[in-house]
């Protein structure tokens, strides 16, 4: 959709540069006058939220690296040190905290959004992709970050996860031994996990880049699901509308965000967790970070280790072929009134799990996620597939300027 | 004339398979150590050596834990009750059957690592919480363990693992 940049700078140094390195022609391009399309809800803002909070985790993550010791002896003392001794270390600490729990909150609406406007559908399935590799390498920072700090949750949690790889049929142990350095998770694994947590944020950085780039080749989808067919009439130039409308909905992120660094900075987190980890008393129950609850629940559902593990990843590995799927020639559930039914359903679904994932692994919690879990991979194998034959979808507006404007407003459009 | 029809191989064939297997041979070797160095080093694998527990110390109903390569390891000096509970349960039915007698060098004295063989917790096995066969619990996903340490309920896959061990005195027990 972005053609060739007519860009031309104003001054004789910026043309001077741009013939040799067209970085101003990049960003005017794709931030200045790339089209978007006009009906787009504030459910399109989470993307530069997600930037945001990016940039937000490297910067504060920085910061507390500077203080921060991955040692067994020291880590727990030195996040101590940084809350009670470093400058202004609380609220570096506490927003980088708090800072993974509102990366994933928008993670999460975003993934959602998707799912419900059918933005995974062609063409923008290597779009999706990236999106779902983004979500594992999050998934896997969090994880990793969560360890550093070597409370009883960090110890426990990375024990239990770890772990799961022994489950692999023959190669299970040698694998978690390569993983942990040790024969048990001790120094080896907090010093590398510390190495990784530090690397994979840029990596992340790295695949959002092909992210957007896959974005900007294929546009972006929108509420009515529809094709961009006239850009003079079904788009809007990226600043200021864009710009304006992404802005003002991450003030209103930020004020969220600050509201649980500034008044109930320890709600997501663990009370264990500020107990140094001891390796040999577990704690009466093991929780992980709420954002992994969900395939907690998934985990635990299931009688056997190796099933238990197999479907735990493939809870997240069938996102990747959602494309595939959903057979529905219709992306928006606006459209589609069988298909919001089960979406919602959804949702409630995996919430519902995130709760199972925190009670105690007995009784009807258990059969409960039972359930859910039948369902979440229901969803995706048999009624996504099967909606598409069965559904009758809702005719679709002709174009987007006639589904925000009306037929009477067309000519208001046109300029 | 085409080049590439021709049934001779070429000096620049040649350059190119003597390449690629160059690349092949450099990239394989500068793998291995970078994969290898993640596994246990030297000092790990020293601090991993043999321990001496003194089984004076531990009464008849008595668990001691001692730490053994970053685990506890259970030395539990098992009661004629406990030992008669291990050997005559029924082995149809456990998930990872096994006989007390080849879990145990003398039949008072079970040793056993004390990791949930599910994903790594330690069992709980003070009186009270030791599940209903009497072993050990487990309380992150509820497997349940007897006197022998064997799995009897819950989703771990196996028996406690019994670490190896050898009886150097009769009050003298020696881990690794
Ligand atoms: C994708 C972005 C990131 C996420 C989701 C993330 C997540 C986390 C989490 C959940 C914790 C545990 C916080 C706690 O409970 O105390 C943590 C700790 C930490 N992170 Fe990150 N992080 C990210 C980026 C980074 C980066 C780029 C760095 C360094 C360059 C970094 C350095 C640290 C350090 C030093 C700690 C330990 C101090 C502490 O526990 O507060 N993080 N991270
Ligand atoms: S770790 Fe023991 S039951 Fe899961």
């Amino acid at each position: 959709m972005s053609g060739p940049s007519t860009f031309v700078p104003k001054s004789a140094l910026g043309r001077w540069f741009e013939s040799r390195l067209p970085l101003g022609g990049l960003i005017h391009s794709s931030f200045i006058v790339y089209p978007t399309p006009r009906n787009l809800n504030y459910w399109w803002t989470f993307g530069g939220i997600l930037s945001f909070m990016l940039v937000a985790q490297i910067v504060t993550g920085i910061v507390l690296a500077m203080h921060y010791t991955p040692h067994v002896d020291y880590a727990f003392l030195s996040v101590e040190h940084i809350m009670r001794d470093v400058n202004w270390g609380w609220l570096i600490r506490y927003a980088h905290a708090n800072g993974a729990s509102m990366f994933f909150v928008a993670v999460y609406i975003h993934m959602f959004r998707g799912l419900y406007y059918g933005s995974y559908k062609a063409p923008r399935e290597i779009l999706w992709i990236l999106g779902v590799i983004i979500y594992l390498l999050m998934m896997a920072t969090g994880f990793m970050g969560y360890v550093l700090p070597w409370g009883q949750m960090s110890f426990w949690g990375a024990t239990v996860i770890t772990n799961l790889f022994s489950a692999i049929p023959l190669v299970g142990d040698a694998i978690t031994t390569w993983l942990w350095g040790g024969y048990s998770v001790d120094n080896p694994t907090l010093n590398r996990f510390f190495s990784l947590h530090f690397l994979l944020p840029f990596m992340i950085a790295g695949v959002v880049v092909l992210h957007v780039w896959a974005l900007h080749v294929v546009g972006q989808n929108n509420p009515d699901g529809i094709e961009v067919k006239n850009t003079e009439r079904d788009t809007l130039s990226f600043t200021p509308y864009a710009t304006g409308k992404d802005s003002f909905a991450l003030v209103c992120f930020m004020i969220f965000y600050a509201w649980f660094v500034f008044y109930t900075p320890n709600f997501l987190g663990h009370a264990d967790n500020y107990i140094e980890a001891n390796p040999l008393s577990t704690p009466a129950h093991i929780v992980p970070e709420w954002y992994y609850l969900p395939f907690y629940a998934i985990l635990r559902a299931v009688p056997s280790k190796l099933g238990g593990v197999t479907l735990m990843f493939s809870a997240i590995v069938v996102l990747a072929f959602l494309p595939w799927l959903d057979t529905s020639r219709v992306r928006s559930a606006k459209y589609r009134p069988m298909y919001k039914v089960f979406f919602w359903a959804f949702v409630a679904a995996c919430i519902g799990l995130g709760y199972l994932g925190a009670q105690p692994p007995e009784g009807g919690y258990v059969i409960a996620a039972r359930l859910l879990t039948v369902y979440y991979f229901g969803f995706f194998i048999i009624i996504m597939p099967l909606l598409g034959l069965f559904e009758t979808p809702k005719p679709l507006p002709a174009s987007i300027a006639d589904a925000v404007l009306g037929k009477g407003g067309l000519a208001a459009a046109q300029h | 004339m085409a080049i590439a029809t021709t049934a001779e191989p070429t000096r620049r064939d040649m350059l190119f398979i003597a390449t690629g297997a160059a690349a092949a041979v450099a990239v394989s070797s500068v793998a291995w150590p970078l994969i290898s160095q993640m596994n246990p080093d030297a000092s790990t694998i020293a601090a991993g050596a043999p321990i001496d527990v003194d089984l004076k110390a531990i009464p008849e109903g008595g668990i001691v834990t001692v730490k053994w390569r970053g685990k506890p390891i259970f030395v539990r000096h098992r009661t004629k009750k406990e030992i008669d509970e291990a050997a005559k349960a029924p082995l149809a039915g456990m998930p990872d059957p096994q006989a007390d007698s080849a879990r145990v060098q003398k039949p008072e004295w079970l040793v056993v690592i004390g990791v949930c063989t599910h994903l790594g917790c330690i069992p709980l096995g003070t009186a009270g919480s030791r599940g209903e066969y009497d072993g050990w619990f487990c309380p992150c996903h509820g497997s349940v363990y007897d006197t022998s340490g064997r799995i009897r309920k819950g989703p771990a896959p196996k028996n406690l693992e019994v670490p190896a061990y050898a009886f150097a005195t009769d009050t003298k027990l020696t881990i690794g």
